[in-house]
């Protein structure tokens, strides 16, 4: 059988090279490995080994030729007790065009390059499905108590590491000192320290390492002390957490829940206060829930945990010592992508997440007096976000401010500006108002940290000028 | 034909297990090989099997990149087949394996199929991970692979998580976390030497050390040795000649008995050499043609086996031919498969993001 060897490529990019020289000549026989000639471009010299054995019947291509199209045949390969015939193709020309690549698969699917698919690349499809979220009858789950939105957590946590022996709490103070919040309260006395794991200040390291568990079959919660160092694990997140199950082919996937307090606290400075929502949210393969209230916490840390894949719960550290009354049944889930409407109102939409949302509620009650009745929106979940929803409520109020901690620039706030601007466009009487965080680090002073953050009246002045009040 | 200057094994021993004190740099060590039961005839056909497909599969897939069928980036593993087939022969079966981007040896040392690795490569439907993955990114729960990962230093990380489900489930596994040595310096490294003593995690650290982190050789970027990293922590380590597959073995087989015997991690430095480039857009000038041909001619782990078998084991030219013809077979079949196979359908483009509950 004879065999052409072809001009290779010395990287994807490469269309053409030169010959520099031929280390075997005609008649010399070939083992696998052999190198045969050296090839060269302007960057970079490269030999070309042969991967066959046979005889080098024909050289096609001479040393030192210039300019050689990739996949053109430099040298013809005899098998054993084989001649040169007839049909072996001439010596190349320099610009010889190369043969087409013999890549093309069963199903004659276009090759990269050969045009774009349009199929299933609608330019909206392709930012997300406009769907109705996955049902949720919350009245059902009439037996409620009051608790705090850590007891909510706490108590969320607990239920499900009874529920499934494969969670696992991992984290810095999680164990002996009883969580740096207190948010993992009598974990470790519950359940001890296997499964409760107090670890060094290590967040690269111990995130990671919870991904290589649940790749192996458990299902941690990684408790970061605040999300302000979970930047030292961001690469753990995203490239082995959120990315493994595509780059896998749905073969692998990663259960595991990462969480801790999210935006700023009080006076603890730049470092301390920063709001990740959009940064996770941005992520395509993780889920990003944002709990307000204490039912939001319980059923949401339920739902991280239940989930298959990688949840980023973003708790609040002012939030955890509120209390709400929360729905006590072990199986109060809130499904992932649904929002809440918490305030129902025809004038304008506001739209927020976490501490956010109780901002929002204060500014509906201030505009109410005023005689602007606000509908106030609880996200809940960031990612997969609950379109609908929004879509719905702008279509009925025509006005919608967003409100968030993070800062405006790519913000969750300037998504929800575009879901509208796409999908709502001849609804809106009125632009589109973001309320976000100064675009400032966050200062330390109490005015300037009060003047850098949205506040309720804040809030209140935008609704008002949607509604050119 | 001894011109490996580190021939044999260099050990720091865990004070914990062995009182004895590390022995200083340059010292003459035994080798490890001469304690090792001697191999059969038959154990030496399958290494020899196993490493030769890793070599012919390479080297099919360095000319199916050449052509144009292979994309983006591609690592081969020429020259260092003898580190990845020595210690997988030595696990047990419930072992893991979690490696870096240079990872296709790994997978077809793991028992994964040549065709659904080399139709990956090619980025076709039939790939491990039906195209998506690449070169650097298959992963296979059937034969306990987690990955192929393209970050330097991640696999430290994810391997330590293994070690600790291993633990965690009872299972009695060992999980092993291969790293090259540009990756030993990374800061997450040190972070799980440092949780794998801690809580005792069944974890082989292995470098596997081929000189160069991409361009810059190991003299440049590595204080120190780094077999002795894991000093501080308690955890032992050692050095070994990776261009003879016995002595991977017999260090291989000694380590992973001390971590499944409960001992905690262990740092095997298996000191090898790639003979292509970094990955294949690499000319590979910051080392002398020399210096390659060196360890062509004179430590080329298939060489060395193939002289043992035939020299002193009395194996036949024509049985190592059969072995040779079979390998062949398997990867041109494999080149033609990952040929064949079909592009993924344009709806797989957003298949696979999340798991559908």
């Amino acid at each position: 059988m004879t065999i052409q060897i072809l001009m290779p490529a010395l990287s994807p990019t490469m269309t053409e090279g030169n010959l520099a020289k031929w280390l075997k000549k005609e008649g010399d026989s070939v083992k696998a490995g052999d190198i045969l000639a050296e090839i060269e471009t302007d960057k970079a010299t490269m030999e070309v080994e042969a991967v066959d054995e046979g005889i080098l019947g024909k050289i096609l291509v001479p040393a030192g030729a210039q300019n050689i199209a990739v996949n053109t045949p430099i040298a013809v390969l005899l098998g054993e007790g084989e001649k040169l015939d007839d049909r072996t193709p001439s010596p190349a020309s320099a610009n010889a065009p190369a043969p087409p690549p013999s890549g093309r698969g069963k199903q004659g699917e276009a090759l990269q390059g050969e045009g774009v698919q349009s199929e299933n690349r609608d330019i909206l499809y392709a930012q997300g499905a406009i769907i109705e979220p996955p049902p949720f009858d919350e009245a059902a789950f009439a037996d409620t108590k009051p608790m705090t939105v850590r007891e909510a957590l706490q108590s969320a946590m607990a239920e499900e590491m009874r529920r499934d022996e494969r969670v696992y709490l991992m984290g810095e103070e999680v164990a002996e000192y009883q969580g740096a919040y207190k948010v993992s309260q009598g974990l470790l006395q519950e359940f001890g320290s296997k499964r409760v794991i107090d670890t060094p200040i290590t967040e690269h390291g111990f995130a990671g390492l919870a991904v290589g568990s649940a790749m192996n079959g458990l299902k941690p919660i990684v408790e970061f002390m605040t999300f302000n160092f979970a930047m030292q694990a961001m690469d753990h997140i995203i490239n082995s957490a959120a990315k493994t199950l595509y780059m896998a082919g749905g073969k692998l996937g990663c259960p595991i829940v990462f969480r801790g307090p999210n935006g700023a606290a009080a006076r603890v400075g730049a470092q301390h206060s920063q709001c990740y929502a959009s940064w996770y949210a941005h992520v395509p393969g993780l889920k990003v829930v944002a709990p307000w209230s204490a039912a939001d916490a319980r059923g949401l840390m339920k739902a991280a945990i239940r989930d298959p894949n990688p949840v980023v719960v973003l708790e609040n550290e002012i939030m955890y010592g509120q209390t709400f009354d929360a729905p006590v049944d072990e199986d109060f889930v809130i499904p992932i992508g649904r929002a809440k409407i918490e305030r129902e109102g025809k004038d304008v939409t506001i739209v927020a997440f976490s501490i956010m949302v109780g901002k929002a509620l204060e500014a509906a009650k201030k505009l109410a007096e005023e005689g602007i009745d606000a509908e106030v929106i609880n996200l809940r979940t960031i990612r997969p976000l609950d379109r609908h929803t929004i879509l719905e409520s702008v279509r009925k109020t025509n006005r919608i401010v967003t409100v968030e901690e993070g800062w405006p620039f790519a913000g969750v706030g300037s998504e929800i500006a575009s879901l509208c601007m796409e999908h709502a466009f001849d609804d809106l009487d009125a632009p589109v108002l973001r309320v976000c965080a100064a675009d400032v680090p966050l200062p330390y002073a109490a005015n300037l940290e009060a003047l850098a953050l949205p506040q309720a009246e804040h809030i209140a002045a935008a609704a008002r000028k949607v509604c050119y009040k | 034909m001894n011109l490996y200057p580190e021939q044999g094994v260099r050990r720091v021993p865990s004070s914990k297990v062995k009182k004895e004190k590390s022995k200083p740099d340059g010292a003459k060590l035994r080798s490890v090989s001469n304690s090792a039961p001697e191999p059969s005839v038959e154990e030496m056909k399958k290494l020899y099997g196993d490493m030769l497909l890793i070599r012919r599969f390479e080297e099919k897939a360095g000319q199916l990149y050449g052509m144009g069928l292979i994309g983006g980036f591609c690592h081969l593993y020429i020259g260092q087949e003898a580190v990845v087939t020595g210690i997988q022969s030595m696990q047990e079966k419930q072992d893991t394996v979690v490696t870096t981007y240079r990872d296709h040896a790994h997978m077809l040392a793991c028992g994964m199929d040549a065709r659904g690795i080399m139709a990956e490569l090619t980025g076709r439907i039939d790939g491990y991970s039906r195209g998506k993955g690449g070169s650097m990114h298959m992963f296979s729960l059937e034969q306990n692979f987690f990955g192929g990962h393209g970050i330097v230093g991640a696999s430290t990380a994810i391997g330590t998580g293994l070690g600790f489900a291993h633990k965690y489930k009872g299972d009695n596994g060992v999980a092993v976390a291969y790293m090259g040595d540009g990756a030993a310096n990374q800061g997450q490294v040190a972070e799980c030497y440092n949780m794998a003593a801690l809580w005792s995690l069944p974890v082989l650290f292995v470098i596997e050390n081929n000189k160069y982190g991409m361009g810059t050789s190991v003299a440049r970027s590595s204080a120190g040795q780094l077999y002795r990293r894991g000093e501080g922590y308690g955890i032992p380590g050692e050095q070994v000649d990776g261009q003879d597959v016995f002595v991977v073995q017999a260090a291989a087989k000694q380590a992973l008995d001390y971590v499944r015997s409960g001992g905690g991690p262990y740092i095997l430095e298996v000191m090898t050499y790639r003979y292509r480039g970094h990955s294949m857009s690499d000319p590979a000038k910051y080392r002398s043609k020399e210096e390659v041909d060196d360890y062509k001619q004179h430590q080329d782990p298939l060489i060395r086996l193939r002289g043992k078998m035939t020299e002193e084991a009395g194996v036949a030219e024509e049985d190592l031919k059969v072995i040779e013809k079979k390998i062949r077979d398997i990867v041109n079949d494999a080149a033609q498969f990952a040929q064949d196979s079909a592009q993924p359908a344009a709806y797989e483009l957003w298949t696979d993001v999340l798991v559908e509950a």
